[in-house]
């Protein structure tokens, strides 16, 4: 075939980086195994002393494990999104992306649950979900939902390393040790890349990233209506469902973004992750960015201007700066607006530029699940009469931030581990793809 | 202080048993103990050590100790209720003063921490001009229970004589009823339950004990007590008769002085339910505070320093929120 050539010469550029460990990596892997460790401490401190360790009480039932859960869930819409969508738009420059996309999916969906799992007072009675479960609890939507989503991506991410697992296995790198081939061809299942073999693998893909979108959708949406189906203000809106949806695709891209210029910078991937992949998706960003400002304005004006007793109560909240005042006009105005005119102004639309709008989106993201979530719980129809401080107002423990940091540290971890097992860039789609696809201006 | 609390423990739970094997009185295989005299009991010269409800260590003669019976059925029962009875609560708050009678005895009957309510009292004022009245709040029993709906588990349930129950064996402690019930009526088990004198006696959602950490409780309308003929323990515990108790199928409702017409009380007095718009049905009614026989600053009377202060912030703010 005329691609072997192009072949072994991307497998030569890919293959150190799966196999040498440079200091830098070795530093960073401790400081995220320390902070894994540290988390684990905590977890044992919360099994051990109970649920009085958070900072979680009767009014505030969920703290900011509900925060990290729906975060994680939502930038896994990085995979969905380029995945799916884009390959059903068969876009070219999605080609060295994806693979890092759907990492960030499995990775984040594998994560986020285990927030959930912090939350629940009785762990070890978990198999009651399955003994008594019930339909009608919008909880049981979501353990099937996110199981779907989970079992969905990674068929996705596999398939589409699949070729990859074979070119690998077929490679005489003497770099890869015996184990390491033993995976290969474990996970390669046979694929000698013969036409009809292909032609499946096409086909499977197509079909799995037809479905995966109405089910990240669905995700979200579920996870929107836990909150969407009580009786409380800021929660009870119909706009819930979408809102949350937006809010998650503006997440995973700003994400994807990150880790792109992650890998870009310390495995030196600039010819295959170009400026314009960053401009394209930083156009992307700043779209969803005016969908979700547009939402927000939305869900807040109708809630101010009808002002119902609590809806206004806790609108005031929001608004007041010794509350939640700052949170608020930092994910409801810098979070949107800085990172639009980061990207709507040529000289600031960089690969720096849009990496720094996607921190901020990633960040205004996490403080607006925080105050989707915290402002509500502490505002009961019913007023709380309450002298135990903690009761009133909600402020995280050292075990919640330990636990916060360490998912995040698991994150980056379980991301550096895939980048030694498959090549961050899909060798074979690379491979595939003609000699325009890397021309900068096609 | 830890070793002493477990020792004190262990001395009661031993109490306990010794008290079993004595033949104390022991109603349906259940036991219980809380500290108070039973008139006529003769002193043996024993003391044992006894926790109360605020959580002080006491040391009584054994003859001393009245035993609270809670009455247990099988768990199919417990689940099922009475199909011929539909319970009802009528809460008149032209009587109430904010005595809190009704709190402190539905503690010490389900071995609440102090800072445990499942029955509040609430200083309310709805707007400016308006005046403000005391407002006990019990668990309502709703008819369309949002806690019910949700529970992923079916551990909270609602039962064919109106209870809304949980089964604290089931409950996996998603807190979810928590956060869906719009009257903050739930109480979670956030640590090891410190006052639990029937640990060793098998859990029902009649009796609502022993707790158990990681799951959640709430005002149970003491089924125990009615399968016994008797009336929920805040409606005896009143004494200002604020609280009354019946079936909606008998039409009949009692504070255990007077019984009344439940439709002809509602009719007469105007009987409403709190937050009707929320569409959850409740099963507890409320007679507006008219003709009251307290002024509301009597409830600000002999009240410990903790909860005075708790009205008082409370005051403060209701006045400030209503001004803004």
């Amino acid at each position: 075939m005329e691609n072997n050539s192009k072949v072994s010469a991307l497998l030569a550029r890919f293959a150190p980086q799966m196999t040498r460990t440079t200091r830098l990596e070795k530093v960073l892997v401790t400081i995220c195994g320390g902070t894994v460790l540290w988390g684990v401490y905590a977890l044992y401190i919360q099994a051990t002393k109970g649920h009085s360790v958070t900072g979680m009480r009767d009014n505030v039932v969920w703290g900011v494990y509900i925060v990290n859960f729906i975060f994680f869930i939502g930038i896994s819409y990085a995979g969905a999104l380029i995945s799916g969508i884009l390959y059903l738009l068969r876009v070219e420059w999605r080609k060295p992306i994806i693979r890092i996309a759907e990492i960030i999916t499995v990775i984040s969906t594998i994560l986020g649950p285990l927030y959930i799992l912090l939350c629940i007072g009785r762990l070890d009675r978990l198999h009651h979900l399955l003994l008594f479960g019930r339909i009608q609890s919008p909880i049981t939507w979501d353990v099937i939902a996110i199981t779907t989503y989970l079992i969905g991506s990674m068929i996705f991410l596999f398939l589409a390393t699949v070729p990859d697992f074979a070119i690998l296995r077929d490679s005489r790198n003497p770099m890869f040790g015996k184990w390491r081939r033993r995976f290969y061809r474990f996970f390669a299942i046979g694929y000698k890349d013969k036409e009809n073999q292909r032609r499946f693998l096409r086909q499977g893909i197509t079909i799995i990233s037809i479905i995966i979108i109405p089910l990240a959708v669905l995700v979200h949406s579920v996870l929107s209506w836990i909150f969407g189906m009580t009786l409380r203000p800021g929660w009870h809106s119909t706009i819930f469902a979408p809102y949350f949806v937006v809010a998650a695709v503006f997440s995973g891209t700003g994400v994807l973004i990150i880790a792109m210029w992650a890998f870009r910078k310390f495995y030196h991937l600039e010819e295959y992750l170009q400026e314009k992949h960053f401009r394209y998706l930083g156009i992307l960003l700043m779209v969803l960015g005016g969908l979700y400002g547009y939402f927000t304005f939305s869900e807040y004006l109708t809630g101010w201007y009808g002002s119902e007793k609590w809806e206004l109560h806790l609108i005031y909240k929001l608004f007041d700066r010794k509350e939640f005042g700052s949170m608020f006009v930092y994910a409801a105005f810098i979070g949107v607006l800085v990172p639009i005119l980061i990207v709507a102004i040529p000289k600031t639309r960089t690969i720096n530029g849009i990496t720094i709008a996607s921190v901020i989106v990633i960040t205004a993201m996490w403080v607006k699940r925080y105050i989707i979530i915290i402002p509500t719980l502490e505002t009961p129809l019913l007023p709380m009469q309450e002298s135990r401080m903690e009761y009133v107002s909600y402020s995280i423990t050292w075990v919640e931030w330990a636990l916060t940091f360490s998912g995040i540290a698991a994150f980056f971890l379980f991301f550096y581990f895939s980048s030694k097992f498959v090549p961050i860039i899909p060798v074979s789609e690379l491979a595939e793809s003609n000699a325009e696809d890397n021309n900068p201006e096609s | 202080m830890k070793s002493s609390e477990k020792n004190s423990k262990s001395n009661r739970r031993e109490f306990l048993r010794s008290g079993v094997a004595l033949g104390t009185t022991v109603l349906a295989g259940s036991i219980g103990a809380g500290a108070c005299s039973a008139p006529g009991a003769k002193a043996s010269g024993e003391k044992v050590k006894v926790m109360t409800t605020d959580g002080k260590l006491a040391e009584i003669d054994p003859a001393h100790l009245h035993h609270l019976t809670h009455n247990r059925v099988s768990p199919e029962e417990a689940r099922k209720g009475d199909p011929n009875r539909e319970y009802v609560m009528v809460i008149d708050l032209a009587k109430c003063r904010n005595a809190r009678k009704c709190v402190e005895e539905c503690q010490r009957m389900h071995f609440l921490p102090p800072e445990d309510e499942w029955i509040k009292v609430y200083l309310m004022k709805d707007s400016e001009d308006t005046a403000s009245y005391w407002f006990p709040k019990p668990c309502f029993h709703c008819n369309s229970p949002s806690c019910v709906n949700v529970c992923p588990v079916g551990a909270t349930y609602k039962r064919l004589d109106g209870l809304v129950l949980i089964d604290n064996e089931r409950c996996i402690g998603c807190k979810f009823c928590m956060a869906a019930c719009p009257y903050s009526s739930r109480v979670f088990q956030w640590k090891e339950p410190v006052t639990n004198p029937e640990e060793d006696v098998a859990f029902s959602p009649e009796t609502s004990v022993p707790h158990q950490m990681g799951t959640v409780g709430k005002c149970d309308f003491c089924p125990d007590m009615a399968r016994m003929g008797k009336l929920p323990i805040c409606v005896t515990a009143c004494p200002n008769g604020v609280l009354y108790y019946g079936d909606k199928h008998e039409d009949a409702v009692t504070n255990g002085v007077e019984t009344l017409r439940f439709s002809e009380l509602i009719y007469q007095r105007a009987g409403y339910r709190y937050m009707e718009e929320l569409g959850t049905n409740p099963s507890v009614y409320y007679l507006p505070p008219v003709n009251r026989l307290f002024h509301p600053e009597t409830g600000f009377k002999n009240l410990s320093d903790e909860v005075k202060k708790r009205y008082e912030v409370a005051r403060t703010k209701i006045n400030k929120e209503l001004n803004r």
